[in-house]
């Protein structure tokens, strides 16, 4: 499946959890914050949570800013 | 009159949104040459509240590093920004993102944003209806919300109004270095809001380009000053953060002593009576 990740198309395999697509990113660990089609989705859903062909995913974390 | 023995006194805590804080100055993490100088700057600079943004992962910079790995969370109040938002909506899903990201640290700013909204890419105003309309939809969403806007005091005004837990007038645009420009709007904006409700917190916010802007807005009565470019951009910015410290508390201490007020003529500080020179005139 295709989705668009931070904005760029990606090839994805399916099934695949929020935290499956964060653990092929090797962010698992990280502190890092992932939107679905607009909505959060909270850390303790990640693994329930999956994603699906043409879903719209950000993967966001902290940066120095004023 | 008060004699007071304290070498320090009318520095006392203040409260901003449900937190008290004992120094008023609030400083940004952005454009350091590197994380260890923006740490040692935030240490010099007193500061206990921190800003931060969100953007697309990049979790490591060129050298392997992070920026949470220079900031000890423990000690600061983390306020995530929704910079380089230029609608509501996205700013409301920035706040709502840096949320989740401050409830994985643990940080005691989860809930804080400090919301900007913009309207134009060149000069970084602020778009009012959407700030407005922000402000009020990231109240109801449970955030404290910390508002950046311009210096026009009924926009002020309609963001308290709205359900902010501080509103953040700017003294010049963002990074310009400029100062406060009008003092008037600034003081028109602290007689508005702190009508009836004096402990209404009101930080300067942008603009500032030197120790002396800090004093200045402080001298104007407001609560505190956030700054960022002005420490990480000087030539030494942990001197200028050191210097910056002293200007939020010099002018704080100005503010509170009263100043006097402006003459047209000289008053001589030495008494007249008893000289043994010539007067002219006399």
């Amino acid at each position: 499946m295709q989705i668009i990740l931070n904005g760029q198309p990606s090839e994805q395999p399916e099934p695949l959890t929020v935290h499956g697509l964060i653990e092929r990113l090797g962010l698992a660990r990280a502190i890092c914050a992932v939107e679905v089609n607009s909505q959060v989705i909270p850390r303790a859903e990640h693994e329930s949570r999956t994603v699906h062909d043409g879903d719209h995913v950000e993967v966001v974390t902290l940066v120095g800013g004023g | 009159m008060t004699v007071h023995t304290s070498p320090e006194p009318g520095l006392a805590p203040f409260a901003i949104a449900g937190r008290t804080f004992s120094s008023r100055l609030f400083v940004g993490t952005g454009k350091y040459a590197t994380y260890p100088l923006m740490q040692q700057s935030l240490e010099a600079s007193g500061c206990e509240v921190v800003t931060v943004a969100v953007r697309r992962e990049r979790l490591v910079n060129e050298r392997g590093e992070s920026l949470l790995d220079f900031i000890d969370t423990s000690r600061y109040t983390i306020l995530p920004n929704t910079a380089g938002c230029f609608s509501a909506a996205d700013a409301v899903r920035v706040a709502r993102l840096g949320r989740e990201l401050l409830d994985q640290i643990g940080n005691p700013g989860r809930d804080w944003v400090k919301l900007e909204v913009l309207g134009d890419k060149k000069t970084l105003l602020p778009d009012p209806v959407g700030t407005i309309e922000a402000t009020r939809t990231l109240v109801a969403d449970g955030f404290q919300v910390l508002v950046y806007t311009s210096d026009d005091p009924i926009s002020a005004q309609r963001i308290k109004d709205a359900g902010a837990a501080a509103v953040m007038p700017a003294g010049s645009p963002i990074g310009s270095g400029q100062g406060v420009l009008n003092r008037n709007n600034i003081v028109l904006c602290l007689e508005l809001l702190k009508h009836a409700d004096p402990r209404y917190p009101v930080i300067v916010d942008a603009g500032v380009g030197s120790a002396s802007d800090v004093s200045i807005a402080m001298e104007l009565g407001a609560d505190g000053v956030l700054l960022n470019t002005a420490i990480a951009h000087a030539r030494e910015p942990v001197m200028m953060a050191h210097a910056m410290r002293k200007a939020c508390e010099a002018g704080r201490q100005s503010y509170l002593a009263g100043r006097i007020d402006k003459k047209m003529y000289a008053t001589a500080s030495s008494p007249m009576e008893g000289t043994i020179s010539y007067i002219p005139g006399e």
